[in-house]
């Protein structure tokens, strides 16, 4: 699994709990260029991250991404 | 179940034509997704849900101080979350012994002033426990523990909910024992957003809650329709015999069944009626319930008991005629997906769970769908399967006579009226809430709000019982009436059980409102009719009494002169005290 796979399977997760399919995601994307994710999308963003890699972040790693590209290499480390 | 991610979808729908409720949610957490989740269920149930949500910990504040936003506001329902974590943080920061020991009676104690501050439904949740291993099981045997404390107050919450009419407790305890703490509540969504739900568990827990609210809006399951072979017992008894079908405690999968039939039978108790819809020679799946000893299940637990070789929508159809309750109000078990698929074609508005292939796993699996919530429970509840199998004798009875007045005469029937008592509110405000059909308003009371109106001068309220040579069908209908001014009385509530219909009940009842007036001085008695989609029965209900329509009013309105009035036919007799 190569970081652009995981790019784009991330995006699908973001248009499909954020239901905007026009959402394009790069690794400085942040909460600021995405509407709709706020906190609380946040959360189930990260949990449907979790269920779709079969991985578990922990309450530390979730509060620490500042954009998208530091969330991918937390999922690529796992 | 829906995820969370379609309840949210859901509230993208045009909710025009749904039934507005009014709801406010208070918590001690962050609750806008649990809010969000409870609009998303209230679609699925069919309900828009107006919510109106209290900004974050201010349920103290909202409930205690009556200029507060939520006493601004009329709510169906108010909602309080308070949350065993932020319980468990408050009985940390105690310094004294003592004051632990009051930690569970100081938290009923407010439920107690809410319930008083507002009157309307409160649904409140228990406290799923958590276990902090302070004292590890020793904890049972020290009165300040938190568990002791958790386990006191759920139980307190319990016994104020007897005592609260209008006080519902939503089982948060009964979801956390059925999926477990580690899915109720997730420590990351925690740290992140001050949530107590995980995001996997807020369709249970909204559910759970529009499980009570659906309930007591009269949304409530009265039928279970079983199946035989292999769904009631194992095997199949037109190739096995009575006497070989699988049923029984020992080894194997014979106890499966016989839980499943202890099950039924304790609801059957509460009062859900059971009825048989079986692909058999009628004699041949009637006997292992006369033969075979192991059977939990007896012949005279079935209200209506079918059994050939139609096909089972038809055949439940026939139940509904007999029984007279809506599909809605049915649910079908069968271990035939066939079958189940059939049903759920030809038959839209039935429950049919999907059940596993594994009859040990059916309990479980009934058991965290919740489908028999109730909002009332009383005594006469458990008469409801002879009432009903009464009913059948008397629908063979009819056939024999070529008239009808004849008939009516041959029941020599008798009604009681009453005012409310304290016997028959349980009843009453369960009739309320139930009765859909026959209902000329709908409007639901509870039995707090019964016994208010009972005790006040401005109404006047008639309980029907009826009797007849087959049996007693105990309290059946109720007509409140309201003193708008001396000459004219308005019947706010009308409404019976189907279970007497074509008996003459309503001629009897005008004939008794309408001796009450003339006594009382009254001239005309307004009538109304407000439709749902369940009581075009009684559309024309007035018309057919001899109402005149009022016109120019909003609503269907009628008026009856009092002195015009000649006391229609009927063949029920007031019973004597």
């Amino acid at each position: 699994m190569n970081r652009t796979e995981v790019l784009e399977q991330v995006q699908d997760i973001f248009r499909n709990i954020l239901d905007d399919e026009d959402i394009v995601l790069t690794d400085e994307s942040t909460a600021e260029d995405v509407e709709e994710w706020d906190s609380l999308t946040h959360i189930q963003l990260i949990k449907a991250i979790e269920k779709a890699y079969s991985i578990r972040f922990t309450s530390r790693e979730i509060l620490s991404w500042n954009n998208v590209g530091e969330m991918l290499d937390c999922i690529l480390k796992k | 179940m829906n995820t969370y991610q379609q309840l949210k979808r859901n509230l993208k729908q045009d909710l025009g034509s749904f039934p507005v409720l009014k709801v406010a949610l208070l918590g001690d957490s962050a609750t806008q997704m649990l809010a969000t989740a409870i609009r998303g269920e209230g679609v699925v149930r069919g309900y828009n849900i107006h919510l109106w949500e209290a900004e974050y910990s201010q349920v103290e504040r909202q409930m205690m101080d009556a200029s507060s936003d939520l006493h601004q506001q009329d709510f169906n329902y108010i909602i309080v979350f308070q949350s065993t974590h932020k319980l468990m943080e408050q009985h940390a920061l105690m310094q004294e012994e003592e004051e632990k020991r009051t930690l569970a009676e100081e938290r009923l104690e407010f439920v107690r002033s809410i319930c008083d501050h507002c009157p309307t439904h409160i649904i409140y949740f228990n406290y799923p426990e958590i276990e902090d291993a302070v004292f590890g099981s020793y904890a049972n045997k020290v009165e300040t523990s938190f568990s002791y404390q958790v386990r006191k107050l759920n139980l307190g919450l319990m016994q104020l909910a007897q005592e609260k009419k209008g006080l519902f407790i939503c089982d948060l305890c009964g979801i956390q024992n059925k999926i477990g703490r580690d899915r109720l509540f997730d420590p990351a969504v925690y740290v992140s957003t001050e949530m107590l739900l995980s995001i996997d568990a807020l369709p249970l827990v909204a559910g759970r809650t529009l499980d009570i609210v659906c309930a007591t809006e009269g949304k409530v399951k009265k039928c279970l329709i079983l199946d035989l072979d292999n769904t009631l017992w194992g095997g199949v008894v037109g190739d096995d015999g009575w006497e070989n079908i699988q049923i029984g405690h020992g080894l194997g999968i014979g106890k499966a069944f016989t839980e499943f039939q202890e099950w039924i039978r304790k609801l059957k108790q509460r009062g859900i009626i059971v009825a048989v819809c079986s692909k058999n020679d009628e004699e041949k799946a009637r006997a292992p319930f006369e033969k075979n000893p192991e059977m939990v299940l007896k012949l005279e637990d079935i209200a209506v008991f079918v059994a050939n070789w139609n096909n089972k929508a038809d055949n439940i159809r026939h139940i509904q005629e007999v029984l007279h309750i809506g599909f809605d109000s049915m649910v079908f078990l069968d271990d035939n997906p066939f079958e189940r698929n059939l049903v759920r074609e030809n038959i839209p508005d039935i429950t049919v769970p999907e059940l596993p292939e594994d009859p040990g796993l059916y309990l479980e699996y009934l058991y965290s769908l919740n489908l028999f919530e109730t909002a009332s429970y009383s005594s006469a509840d458990q008469e409801r399967t002879r009432q009903y199998q009464v009913q059948s004798q008397r629908v063979s009875a009819s056939k024999s006579f070529t008239n009808e007045e004849d008939f009516l005469k041959s029941l020599n029937m008798e009604s009681e009226v009453s005012i409310f008592t304290t016997f028959n509110t349980p009843r009453v405000a369960q009739l309320s809430q139930r009765s859909n059909q026959f209902n000329l308003r709908t409007i639901r009371y509870t039995e707090d709000q019964i016994m208010q109106m009972g005790a006040s001068h401005r109404y006047a309220p008639f309980c029907f019982t009826l009797e007849d040579k087959f049996g007693d069908n105990g309290l059946i209908g109720v007509i409140i009436l309201t003193k708008e001014n001396e000459e004219t009385l308005f019947v706010d509530t009308w409404f019976m059980s189907c279970r007497v219909l074509k008996r003459g009940m309503e001629n009897m009842m005008l004939n008794t409102i309408v001796g009450y007036a003339k006594q009382n001085g009254f001239k005309h008695i307004i009538g109304e009719y407000l439709p749902t989609t369940k009581n075009g029965m009684v559309a024309e209900h007035y018309d057919h009494l001899g109402f005149t329509p009022l016109k120019e009013t909003k609503t269907k309105q009628y008026k009856l002169e009092v002195d015009a009035y000649q006391p229609r036919k009927c063949y029920i007799k007031t019973k004597e005290k």
